[in-house]
């Protein structure tokens, strides 16, 4: 697939349709390729498209949308509702983009091999469905079902939600049965408050303050974001009190609640490995019970959930006599 | 937690109240002298939809121990739709704050009209009374500003 | 030379901190990270990196500077009390011990910052020699030996017993403290692992990284490389790579106000955010480019050319692994010196 890929990206720039291509660039561990704009057919050399090029490239196509002339832009069904998203909120520039909708077999987390005890990576290759990995230890092999993100295990599905051609959209599609993605979020409601309290009180005191969360995320586009803003306390950098982190975390979760189309890639980024799409999919999940089923991104032209109300909307206090279960 | 050897829990509480409805509402039943107690800050809002999520967490860091969001009843709002909005956004906000842990007791929303003073009076005794019985917010505070 | 069974750790764990203040790497919600010791705590050092490094112990992400308080009228100053009592960083790598020599060269010159001064005065480091070292590792560019790292004990896990040996006066003192614990040995034992160690790292991949271009003489060269606009362009601008480094020393003093009174406290910053350096009339770095130019120019130019040709990277590899984007030094090195 990578081949036809450069090879369509190729002819693209050559009939003058896009004159940049955004794509994912070979690393040099096997695992790390990172986001790159190609601008011409010799750089395309570098491309690569594989199980670890997790990275969402939608959020970039806000900048590639300011450049002069037409980009061209990989994405894969997951990214095209982010890519939907920032439509809608006009953050992204249509005319001046060229989708190509990338099939998906899952995307993959390094941490997973790591974790099983798999040091000193030296190249990782698919074959079926193990991962045959080369390390200074010796060859190694992990199954690809183990190794895929947490967001993958609960796809929403391979259907690509806006594309100007698709490109081996047939991948992946044969996939096994998928988890249910608001699991986690249930067995914390059927938590007591001490236990849920206890539970984010350790994921979030982790929390460093790095942002990455927030910058890589497609629904965080704000210009200036009011935790970089130096006129108030908890200003982005300080993780001075726990609180500090709670209100970061909730801010940003309302912040983008109704927009945010559970791409993950908040949890991809972590460094700390919190699990920071539980909180956006507490907001999903709440929105689908009491305003109905809502997938952001599906669409580029509906009201979201918070910019929208019907007169029979459920009170709050629907929260304190729903409590008596929790 | 350590409430006994400490002075008697006295809750900080506080109320936004928009201008056109609730505030009245608290005004009237000051004028009909109706008590309630004084445990209770009221903040003027224009409407009950000015409240962003952010004034909520702020007023627990700064030592809230419950905060409750008093607007016009639905359908009444003086920018027609403005508490339709921050019903749903409260609905989501107070959802999230259970999820994590902090006792849901201690944030309410209430639609108190400007003929209401006997629903304001009762709603704050009712909701000082609750934060009293769930005692001293530990669960959003901000250490640096408890006072010693 | 020392050795103690590994079984025994917790008794010494427990010994240690019956004295002193333990900080060791413990895991938590998946993640290991430095922490106090208790009996509750989930001890890790088969974790070879922890996701931040140990500079915490020393430089903490946030501190308290000083606190003042308005009470009847009268302003009063309380500052914060530097560090008195001794306490010591068990499980640190050979890198991270050469990161506080690059934050020493920073905050213990004139002026002195007496915050890291007094725990650097009162700290003990524990270093424990890499057993499996990883892809992401190149300490050995910068002259490093992972395999006998240089701190005030050094400590190599082998098999199922820790060798210790002490290698400063404070590291005497500690080995005294905890001598019921320690039985003599011989090296043969740390000799074979240290060569093991030093076979391993040969083969790692960023072992041989040329940094033969990255001199002072080439300043202006390297700033004008027409490549820092391609290679930045990923960057998210996040300060992972800033927050998880063992050598990053910026920081921001802020005044939070606590409603009846000010904290004044210092918190880690990064290069890498919009607001960095932001003064009155503005900032002087208004991309990201420049912003990305300078994490990297500080770390491989500007302060080796400041502090003897010592770089201020020390190859723990923590930003290859966790750069969200999968930028990292590496690839800087590697482009610009002239490999990729």
């Amino acid at each position: 697939m990578q081949e036809r890929l450069i090879e369509r990206a190729k002819e693209l720039l050559a009939d003058g349709t896009v004159v940049r291509v955004l794509g994912w660039q070979q690393g040099d561990l096997g695992y790390n390729p990172e986001p790159a704009y190609f601008n011409g057919p010799e750089e395309l050399e570098g491309f690569v498209y594989d199980g670890f090029c997790g990275a969402n490239l939608s959020k970039y196509m806000i900048q590639a949308g300011k450049l002069e002339g037409k980009s061209l832009v990989f994405l894969k069904p997951c990214d095209t509702y982010s890519f939907n998203q920032l439509i809608k909120e006009h953050r992204v520039n249509r005319d001046k983009t060229y989708i190509i909708g990338v099939g998906c077999k899952g995307t993959l987390d390094i941490d997973k091999v790591k974790n099983a005890g798999i040091k000193g990576i030296e190249s990782i290759s698919q074959e079926g469905d193990v991962l045959k990995i080369k390390t200074i230890y010796g060859e190694k092999e992990f199954p690809f079902e183990d190794a895929l993100l947490e967001r993958c295990t609960v796809c929403k599905g391979k259907t690509h939600q806006i594309y100007d051609e698709l490109i081996g959209a047939e991948e992946g599609q044969e996939a096994g049965p998928l988890g249910n993605r608001f699991e986690m979020v249930e067995k914390l409601e059927a938590m007591s408050p001490e236990e849920r309290f206890a539970f984010w009180q350790n994921e979030l005191s982790k929390c460093i303050r790095c942002n990455a969360c927030r910058n890589v995320c497609p629904a965080c586009s704000c210009l200036k974001c009011v935790f970089d803003s130096n006129q108030f306390d908890s200003a982005q950098k300080a993780n001075a009190d726990t609180f500090e982190e709670q209100m970061f975390h909730i801010i940003r979760a309302f912040h983008v609640a109704g927009r945010c189309t559970d791409c993950g890639e908040c949890s991809r980024v972590c460094p700390q490995g919190i699990p920071l799409h539980l909180l956006n999919r507490k907001f999903i999940k709440d929105i689908n019970e009491f305003y109905g089923e809502y997938q952001a991104g599906e669409d580029t032209d509906s009201r979201a959930p918070l910019t929208d109300f019907t007169f029979e909307d459920a009170e709050p206090g629907i929260v304190t006599e729903r409590g008596g279960k929790h | 937690m350590q409430v006994e050897n400490k002075k008697e829990f006295r809750p900080k509480i506080v109320a936004f109240c928009c201008n056109w409805c609730s505030y009245a509402g608290a005004d009237l039943a000051g004028s009909s002298r109706l008590a309630y107690p004084a445990d209770v800050k009221i903040i003027r809002v224009p409407c009950s939809c000015r409240v962003n999520p952010m004034f909520i967490l702020r007023a627990f860091q700064r030592g809230a121990d419950g905060v409750i969001l008093c607007g016009c009843h639905p359908g009444d709002c003086h920018y027609t739709t403005g508490n339709y909005y921050a019903r749903r956004r409260m609905t989501l906000l107070f959802s999230m704050l259970d999820y994590l842990g902090v006792e849901n007791g201690r944030t309410r929303v209430e639609w108190v009209s400007a003929a209401e003073g006997v629903k304001f009076s009762t709603t704050m005794n009712e909701f000082v009374e609750k934060i009293y019985s769930l005692g001293e917010n530990v669960r959003l505070e901000d250490l640096r500003c408890k006072k010693d | 030379m020392y050795q103690i069974a590994k079984n025994r750790l917790p008794e010494l764990f427990a010994a240690i901190a019956k004295e002193q203040d333990l900080f060791l790497p413990i895991r938590k919600c998946d993640q290991a990270n430095y922490g106090l010791w208790s009996e509750e705590v989930q001890v890790d050092l088969d974790t070879l990196k922890t996701v931040k490094s140990g500079k915490d112990c020393f430089f903490p992400q946030s501190e308290t500077l000083y606190s003042c308080k308005k009470e009847d009228g009268k302003l009063s100053l309380d500052p914060a009390k530097l560090t008195e009592e001794p306490f010591v960083v068990f499980g640190m790598r050979a890198c991270d011990v050469q990161g506080l020599k690059v934050l020493d060269h920073v905050f213990l010159k004139d002026p002195v910052d007496s915050f890291y001064a007094a725990r650097r005065e009162h700290g003990t480091v524990v270093a424990l020699a890499c057993h499996e070292p990883e892809e992401t590792c190149f300490c050995k560019v910068f002259g490093i030996d992972a395999a006998e790292p240089a701190a005030d004990v050094a400590a190599w896990m082998i098999g199922e017993a820790l060798y210790w040996k002490p290698l400063t006066g404070k590291g005497e003192t500690l080995t005294g403290m905890v001598k019921e614990f320690l039985t003599e040995t011989e090296e043969r034992a740390v000799e074979e692992e240290q060569a093991q160690i030093r076979t391993i790292i040969e083969k790692l991949p960023y072992s041989h990284l040329d940094l033969s271009r990255f001199k002072p003489e080439n300043t202006m060269d390297l700033f004008d490389d027409s490549r820092w606009e391609e290679m930045y362009q990923p960057c998210l601008a996040c300060g992972t790579c800033t927050f998880v480094c063992p050598t990053c020393q910026c920081y921001d003093i802020k005044d939070f106000n606590t409603g009846d009174g000010v904290q004044r406290y210092r918190c880690w910053d990064s290069c890498m955010y919009s607001d960095f350096t932001m003064m009155a009339h503005g900032n002087m770095r208004t991309s990201q480019m420049q912003r990305f130019r300078q994490r990297f120019m500080h770390k491989l130019v500007y302060y080796p050319a400041n502090n003897e040709g010592m770089y201020s990277c020390v190859g723990c590899g923590r930003c290859v692994s966790k750069c969200p984007a999968s930028l990292n030094i590496v690839k800087v090195i590697k482009k610009l010196g002239g490999e990729a």
